[in-house]
């Protein structure tokens, strides 16, 4: 029952609620960029002085590239210009408004909780309502992570990783996105402050979908975020990051980074599902979501990218698998809802470079609204990579007349041998299929909800079970009162 | 149980129908036959209530209620089905979700309990086998990739399932060769109840053959002209609408 005590410990109501109280003000960064403030970052985090250095060179890189070009502009996007200075780039873990009850809550938030089916004690934790002690999931939590440990599967916070395994981090961050690969991955790697670290070793399947164990552990990460997975040779895991109930959050600007590697055999599934606020109906406020994933595929690897995106003002993410194998396999699953004012440049690029590489992509756009919805895409077949194969289908459904869809798929093939296959469809949600929907007696809400859910059918069976429902419900909420 | 009067009805602005009556009584079935362009899909489309035709006058009871006044999807609950003549595909969606999602909408305003999964597959064997509908169409997406004559099966097997009071029949023969005609002409009859009533629109007489109507009307210039038997259906089959039309120049004069 030792765990029970140190669960119960941890969530003392009232030291809880003290601990948080003290030096908050000296745990905040002033607003700002400059290299000042990254060794503060550094500092505060107590890390190694490779790290330092690593965040430094990536602030120069970042630097240059402001002088250089600035922000990239190529994507099918419109926002007014970021002033980074502005910006305070290091908070304390825990620093948010800590709320006494739902009371305090946005009513509105709490209806879309209720819709979505979160239970009470997981929307406390999303709105930031201090957590009872009996808090069932602290225990659950705690025996996950034991049997985790067990089977020598490292799961923890990006911190954590930098101070026990540092010598892990040293020879993985950075391998797939290097500091230098974009003006937002240059920033995130200065600046960011914390994420998720995974390391599976050689030959273990990861016990569980780590997506559980995240939501429960879902913390305020902030605004820059790094992730980090590692399969070794024949290791498996699947991993979920995110949560449907909506995320609320002060800082409008959010640049992760996600780095995969999978190592011969190995296999990685990264499942997520971003609901960001997207800001009001008339296009206010709202999250710019600018992500750099990418996974690197060793020898008969397998990366697997499923997203469902319905969150965020703007949406900027291409999650890409470089496929460096022979027999590596690359996939890229995604949903993409734009309704109101949203905007989403998103999609994926397929790097063959190994022989008989595979890739499949299906990308399914949904706009609604004054929606833009942009899919983006590579497929680049190179000279060594004889035989490899792509298959690519991009689907974008319409609802409304004010709204856009997009396609930009780019192939690059430079060897005889490679097969690429691409197909496109736009279609708008038909009055037709509704009305035969009602002809037989379903509401218009639900007439659209079912065209809406079988037209994504294909991305939504990719998902963790649990998860596919609740994208669907999400789904239905993020387009309540698209039509009519 | 349905009772037309003096319907006028017009699509963006252009005059369809011009004033429609007719009257049909639970357990009759209802020929309406006309020429291309006569009104007969007009008319179909109004009773069930879909957006694009208005109703400039006249009116629609259906078991004493204003028809006109309710929602199509409260038609549809309160028993009212149409087969379309073009049945619409839905990806993704497939055919006994759907359906169990509409028959439990349908359920409910009846005032029964949703039907189970069990049930409702045990349900839609039975049905299908009327039709001769393979059970394997069942599971893939609403009517993708269905032949013409399975997307017309899979409309008579949803009637069978929805078990409507009034049912209207779209051209429902309309590309169908002879043997897919018989299967949903047998559908069809075995359908026909003393609590139901159908109204059958039709350009073709052969269909009449399968399922032989009470009464058959005539429409032209969105008006039903002649009224009579099931052998009127027989002589227009012979003699074409012309001599009707002339007929009816002939009186208007």
């Amino acid at each position: 029952m030792s765990e029970q005590t140190s669960a119960n410990d941890l969530f003392e109501p009232g030291e809880y609620k003290y601990g948080f109280v003290t030096d908050i003000e000296s745990d905040v960064a002033p607003p700002g960029l400059n290299e000042g403030i990254i060794r503060f970052i550094s500092a505060k985090k107590e890390e190694p002085e490779f790290m330092l250095e690593w965040r430094l060179k990536a602030f120069r890189a970042w630097e240059k590239m402001v002088k250089d070009e600035g922000s990239p502009a190529w994507a099918h996007v419109k926002f007014p210009p970021i002033d980074y200075q502005a910006i305070s780039y290091y908070a304390a873990p825990g620093k948010k408004k800590q709320l006494n009850s739902l009371d305090e809550v946005d009513p509105e938030l709490l209806a879309t909780f209720e819709k979505l089916g979160i239970p009470l004690e997981e929307q406390k934790m999303l709105t930031g309502v201090a957590v009872d002690a009996v808090f069932d999931s602290v225990s659950v939590a705690t025996t996950f992570k034991e049997k985790l440990y067990e089977a020598g599967v490292i799961f923890c916070s990006f911190s954590e990783a930098v101070k026990t395994h540092p010598e892990l981090i040293k020879k993985y961050l950075g391998t797939v996105v290097p500091v230098t690969d974009n003006y937002f991955a240059a920033l995130n790697s200065a600046v960011f402050t914390d994420g998720s670290f995974c390391y599976v070793p050689k030959g273990v399947r990861c016990p569980m979908e780590l997506s559980t164990y995240f939501r429960i552990n879902t913390a305020n990460t902030g605004q820059f975020e790094r992730t980090l997975i590692v399969a070794e040779e024949g290791a498996h895991v699947s991993y979920l990051e995110g949560c449907t109930a909506p995320m609320r959050d002060e800082n409008q600007l959010h640049a992760a980074v996600v780095e995969l590697i999978a190592a011969d055999d190995a296999g990685i599934k990264y499942s997520t599902v971003q609901n960001w606020y997207p800001g009001d109906k008339e296009g206010k406020g709202g999250i710019y979501n600018f992500v750099t994933k990418r996974g690197k595929c060793a020898d008969r690897a397998k990366i697997s990218w499923t997203q469902v995106e319905t969150g965020s003002a703007i949406t900027w993410k291409y999650p890409s698998v470089i496929l460096q194998g022979e027999d590596s396999v690359g996939e890229f699953y995604s949903v993409a809802v734009t309704n109101n004012y949203q905007q989403a440049d998103t999609g994926t690029k397929m790097v063959h470079l190994g022989k008989n590489s595979k890739s499949t992509i299906i990308s399914k756009g949904i706009s609604a609204g004054h929606g833009q919805n942009s899919y983006r895409g590579l497929v680049q077949m190179n000279p060594k990579a004889a035989g490899a194969r792509n298959y690519s289908q991009c689907d974008s459904l319409l609802i409304g007349d004010k709204c856009g869809a997009h396609t930009f798929p780019y192939i690059d093939v430079r060897n005889d041998s490679g097969q690429v296959e691409h197909e496109a469809s736009t279609s708008k949600i038909g009055e037709d299929q509704i009305f035969y929907c009602k002809q037989r007696g379903l509401s218009e809400e639900d007439a659209v909800s079912m065209i809406v859910n079988g037209f994504c059918k294909a991305v939504f069976k990719e998902l963790p079970m649990e998860f596919a429902v609740e994208a669907q419900k999400l789904l239905n909420v993020t387009l309540e009162g698209a039509i009519g | 149980m349905l009772v037309i009067k003096d319907l006028h009805a017009e699509v963006e602005g252009k005059k369809i129908l011009n004033g429609i009556d007719l009257e049909l009584a639970v357990g009759q079935v209802h020929a309406v036959m006309g020429p291309n362009g006569s009104g007969k899909s007009t008319l179909a489309s109004v009773l069930v209530g879909r957006e694009l035709f208005k109703v400039t006058k006249g009116s629609v009871t259906y078991d004493g209620h204003n028809l006109l006044a309710m929602e199509p999807e409260v038609r549809a609950r309160e028993g009212v089905f149409l087969s379309f003549q073009y049945p619409v595909e839905i990806p993704g969606v497939s055919t006994s979700y759907f359906l169990r999602s509409a028959l439990n909408a349908v359920r409910k305003q009846r005032g029964e309990s949703e039907l189970d999964a069990m049930d409702f597959i045990q349900m839609s064997k039975e049905k299908a086998k009327l039709v001769e509908l393979p059970a394997a169409l069942l599971s893939r997406s609403i009517n993708e990739g269905f032949s013409g004559g399975e997307k017309k099966r899979n409309e008579i097997f949803q009637m069978a399932m929805l078990e409507p009071r009034l049912a209207i029949l779209d051209e429902t023969d309309s590309g169908l060769d002879v043997d897919a005609l018989r299967v949903v002409a047998n559908g069809v009859n075995a359908l026909r109840s003393p609590d139901r009533a159908m109204l059958i629109i039709t350009h073709y007489q052969r269909l009449l053959d399968y399922i032989v109507p009470d009464k058959t009307h005539v429409l032209v210039g969105g008006r039903i002209v002649k009224s009579g038997g099931a052998d009127l259906a027989r002589e227009v089959e012979e003699r074409g609408y012309r001599w009707i039309e002339e007929e009816v120049g002939a009186a208007s004069v």
